[in-house]
């Protein structure tokens, strides 16, 4: 049911994280059962692309996080799961919906109201997107406008 | 896919505004849901086929019915005990879908794990009539299709039978 991380990738390149951008990029993947559903980085820096190991650690990081939503799902009857992993000054935010489609965030922390909100506005957006009777729950997210106003809220909450 | 951005899916408002309900009518869903069932009786050779279909017919369904009416909710929770569940489906699902609670649920004295949601009046059986050939057939498949979405949805897995 949940990815299965190779354990043996080592930690050790880590923290070039924190030299080289003032605000580390953002990560968003909405995760069904099995697999990413939609994903959108937010690079909230001028910087050229960052590194590979930087992308791959991200995904990474989130989808370590996913064993811990899975245990905080069942004991919390709440949506917005708040911060779920706390991996070298980034966290991991989760907001669950009802069918348990995850929507994680990776982000520094900075301002927690901010990444709630987004979180609320992209709940809008997604339960407007599952009424369409052509968009099979749990299938990957293909819609470009969804992927306009994903992006443009992202812009307006997170950087 | 959108014209302009105009009527799209992702624009139309989503909670309940006074006044601009959609109604649809009973004798149109009673019209379209015969035509589902003879489109797909059609297409099967047996009536546990027929079943089947009808029931991944609303197995869609539940996931977006549950989704909607926990956004409607407007409660932030979601439902992680199996009592809870069922009643959220007994009540508000059968509200928003046939316009009244489900008449009521019950915990079988025979399998503990087996619960009945109760309803003498089903909307999908009320305007079909199944001939004696068909025998056991129960044309409300469809809605423990959309029972067992809901249950599914919620990370619940459960078999439904009508």
């Amino acid at each position: 049911r949940n990815v299965s991380i190779n354990q043996s990738i080592n930690q050790t390149n880590t923290p070039k994280m924190s030299t080289t951008s003032q605000k580390s990029p953002l990560l968003f993947l909405i995760v069904g059962r099995n697999e990413p559903l939609y994903e959108v980085e937010f690079d909230a820096t001028t910087n050229p692309a960052p590194s590979d190991s930087v992308t791959r650690q991200n995904y990474f990081v989130l989808h370590s996080a996913l064993d811990l939503v899975d245990l905080e799902s069942w004991t919390n009857p709440g949506m917005y799961l708040k911060v779920v992993d706390n991996v070298n000054h980034q966290m991991v935010s989760v907001f669950l919906t009802a069918s348990h489609v995850k929507f994680m965030l990776l982000h520094s922390g900075k301002n927690e109201d901010m990444v709630r909100n987004y979180f609320t506005e992209v709940y809008e957006l997604y339960v407007k997107l599952s009424m369409n009777p052509f968009y099979k729950f749990d299938t990957a997210i293909t819609s470009k406008l969804f992927d306009t106003r994903v992006r443009a809220v992202g812009r307006r909450y997170l950087s | 896919m959108s014209r302009a951005g105009a009527g799209s899916v992702l624009d139309r408002p989503l909670g309940r505004v006074r006044g601009t309900e959609t109604q649809v009518s009973l004798s149109a869903f009673a019209y379209l849901y015969s035509e589902l069932v003879q489109y797909h009786q059609s297409r099967v050779a047996s009536i546990s086929e027929l079943e089947r279909r009808l029931e991944s017919s609303g197995y869609g369904v539940g996931f977006k019915v549950l989704e909607l009416l926990a956004y409607r909710s407007r409660e932030s929770k979601r439902e992680t005990r199996i009592m809870s569940i069922l009643q959220f489906i007994s009540s508000s699902v059968w509200k928003s879908l046939f316009g009244k609670a489900a008449d009521s649920l019950e915990r079988s004295i025979d399998h503990a794990d087996e619960f009945m949601i109760i309803d003498y009046e089903p909307l999908t059986s009320t305007f079909l009539s199944v001939p004696s050939d068909l025998g056991q057939f129960s044309a409300d498949a469809y809605i423990s299709g959309i029972i067992a979405g809901v249950l599914e949805g919620a990370g619940f897995t459960a078999r439904v039978t009508a």
